[in-house]
């Protein structure tokens, strides 16, 4: 073979790799697709049959048939409406602090820097925080409250960077003209800017909230009972919640109880997709209203 | 009167906004706080250098043995093993993504990935023992139902959508004359990829990398499901290991008491938890403040 090679085999060499790069890649994206329906379809198979009326009313039970979600469902909805409560004020309330009222200062790079680093934090991290700070230092024991305050912590760093970002995209001339009529601060934020970027914010806020239904590991860690055969009616009553309910399940060995927890799971995914659904069409709808 | 009463009402509104910012910084300080204040009282008991160097992690068994080597063993191993399922197919997805696809078709894949991203931990621990696991013990009879492997492939599934959506990010962000400039001195699709487009991100990529792998380490349900509860310092993916979060986990799923040196252990594992992962975010939030000042 010539040490030469001309500049055609080069170029039709460079064609083949060129090539079998660009399959290379499209088989990674595609198999991205391929993986989610594998997941999908595979919960689908193996709990469509379990997935009745009766399943969503029932207790929870060492008899697979008869086990039911009744309580991990109030339980999380207990939950989901509780952080809610926290969450959004105290998220919202930063995000318009530092973008509307902070000054530019190196004290408020630090403080972005924290809530960046924070929302990287394991959530098992925050679960433990919760125990040392609401189980007992607090004393409020494995309760409601105990468990929607640690999921408040382990939410509000991403309600804070979301809520920032729509309220970043808000442009500025609203609030000088805003202050050109004589408005004051609070004013300009109350009636132009808040208004102006709530759908950014409330989508924010429902992927959050929907990451805090799915999320398991700090509730189990500030005591959350995988039998609880009650629902809360009180923020001081124990509780359960759909993961842990599915936790519990996937980690027997018996055959019939993986299969309750894949219909706890498509149970679980049907209000996430809704929410989800619920995100994506107020971020349509609302946000094109707006015209700047 | 109103009037009068105005700047008292702003004072408020400004105030009480500044107590939510301050939260933010205070969960920060609580967090450090219970930690070392806890384990402060564990490593009374239990030497430092014992914690860190001991090959052996028995705590709820006796004799007790406090070292955290084979948590971190198979902490690492997870985070490794996802990682090397992750990172190829996450890149080439970006960048078949950010370069070669068209805007009809992100326009549907970005969705699937969204999704993907949004499904909760356990679903995939799920995964791991009802599907994964089976597929990778016919492939290899010598594995246990419990194992490395399993999680790594969850994990790393769970990880994708976010090396994908970093990475995609960081590639759109390198200027397009810098793509025209390699293109028209006659270079291909796949050179100005790999030698230029590549290159100039390679900093903010290895960021998302650095991200997606903290993510791995700080994993807790799928992790506690697919890779059981052994704590054994092995490099093995087909043995079942124990990592630091689902170490926590089984602590919590049982009746210790408050005050114990088990009960201190999760706080202890926390911390060396806390700040690894803390450690990696915040070597990947400075490289990509960085990322973006460089072509201004």
């Amino acid at each position: 073979m010539s040490t030469k090679i001309d500049i055609y085999t080069k170029r039709r060499r460079g064609r083949i790799v060129n090539g079998m790069f660009t399959a290379a890649c499209f088989l990674a994206t595609i198999s991205c697709v391929l993986v989610l329906l594998v997941l999908i379809w595979n919960i689908i198979l193996q709990g469509k049959s379990w997935l009745s009326w009766d399943f969503i009313e029932s207790l929870p039970s060492r008899f697979p048939e008869k086990a039911g979600i009744k309580t991990a469902l109030w339980g999380s909805i207990w939950l989901i409406c509780l952080t809610a409560l926290f969450s959004v004020p105290l998220g919202v309330g930063a995000a318009v602090y530092l973008e509307e009222y902070a000054p530019r200062s190196r004290w408020r790079k630090l403080i972005q820097l924290n809530i960046a680093n924070l929302a990287g934090v394991p959530s098992i991290v925050y679960g433990i925080l919760g125990l040392g700070l609401f189980v007992r230092t607090l004393a409020f024991e494995r309760s409601v409250l105990s468990g929607a305050l640690t999921l408040t912590l382990v939410v509000l760093p991403i309600i804070i960077l979301a809520s920032q970002e729509a309220l970043r995209a808000v442009p500025d001339s609203i609030r000088r003209s805003a202050y050109a009529l004589g408005a004051t601060r609070w004013q300009t934020v109350w009636y132009q800017v808040l208004p102006a970027s709530l759908p950014g914010i409330m989508t924010g806020v429902i992927l959050s909230l929907s990451r805090a239904l799915g999320e398991a590991a700090p509730l189990l860690v500030v005591g959350a009972m995988a039998y609880v055969p009650f629902v809360p009616e009180k923020l001081s009553d124990e509780f359960t919640a759909l993961p842990i309910q599915i936790f519990n399940w996937t980690s027997r060995p018996q055959e019939e109880f993986h299969h309750l927890a894949a219909a706890g799971i498509l149970v679980l995914l049907v209000v996430l997709v809704s929410m989800n659904a619920v995100a994506v069409f107020v971020r349509h709808k609302y946000g094109k209203k707006i015209r700047w | 009167m109103w009037n009068r009463l105005r700047p008292v009402y702003e004072g408020l509104v400004h105030f009480s906004l500044f107590i939510c910012a301050s939260i933010s910084v205070l969960v920060t300080v609580g967090i450090v706080i219970i930690l070392l204040y806890e384990s402060v009282k564990f490593f009374y008991d239990v030497p430092v250098l014992e914690f860190l160097t001991g090959t052996e992690w028995t705590p709820l068994l006796k004799p007790q043995h406090f070292g955290i080597l084979p948590l971190l063993c198979g902490t690492m191993l997870v985070a490794g093993g996802s990682a090397i399922v992750a990172v190829p197919i996450g890149l080439g997805t970006a960048i078949y993504l950010s370069e070669y696809a068209s805007p009809r078709f992100r326009d549907i894949v970005k969705p699937i990935l969204e999704i993907l991203a949004g499904i909760p931990s356990v679903v995939y621990g799920f995964m791991a023992i009802v599907f994964v696991s089976p597929i990778i013990r016919q492939i290899f009879p010598s594995a246990g139902v419990f194992n490395a492997a399993s999680a790594c492939v969850v994990v790393g599934i769970m990880i994708l959508p976010m090396i994908i959506s970093l990475s995609e990010d960081i590639l759109q962000s390198v200027p397009i004359s810098l793509r025209a400039a390699a293109s028209a001195l006659g270079a291909n699709k796949f050179e100005v990829t790999v030698r230029v487009v590549l290159p100039a991100a390679m900093s903010g990529i290895i960021a998302s990398f650095l991200l997606a792998i903290s993510r791995a380490i700080g994993e807790t349900m799928a992790v506690t499901l697919a890779a059981g509860a052994t704590p054994k310092l092995t490099l093995n993916p087909l043995e079942s290991v124990q990592t630091m979060t689902a170490y926590i986990v089984q602590v919590s799923l049982g009746d210790t008491p408050a005050g114990t040196i088990e009960y201190r252990t999760i706080f202890a594992v926390g911390l060396a938890l806390f700040v690894t992962t803390m450690t990696m975010n915040v070597i990947a939030q400075y490289i990509l403040s960085r990322v973006g000042e460089r072509y201004e």
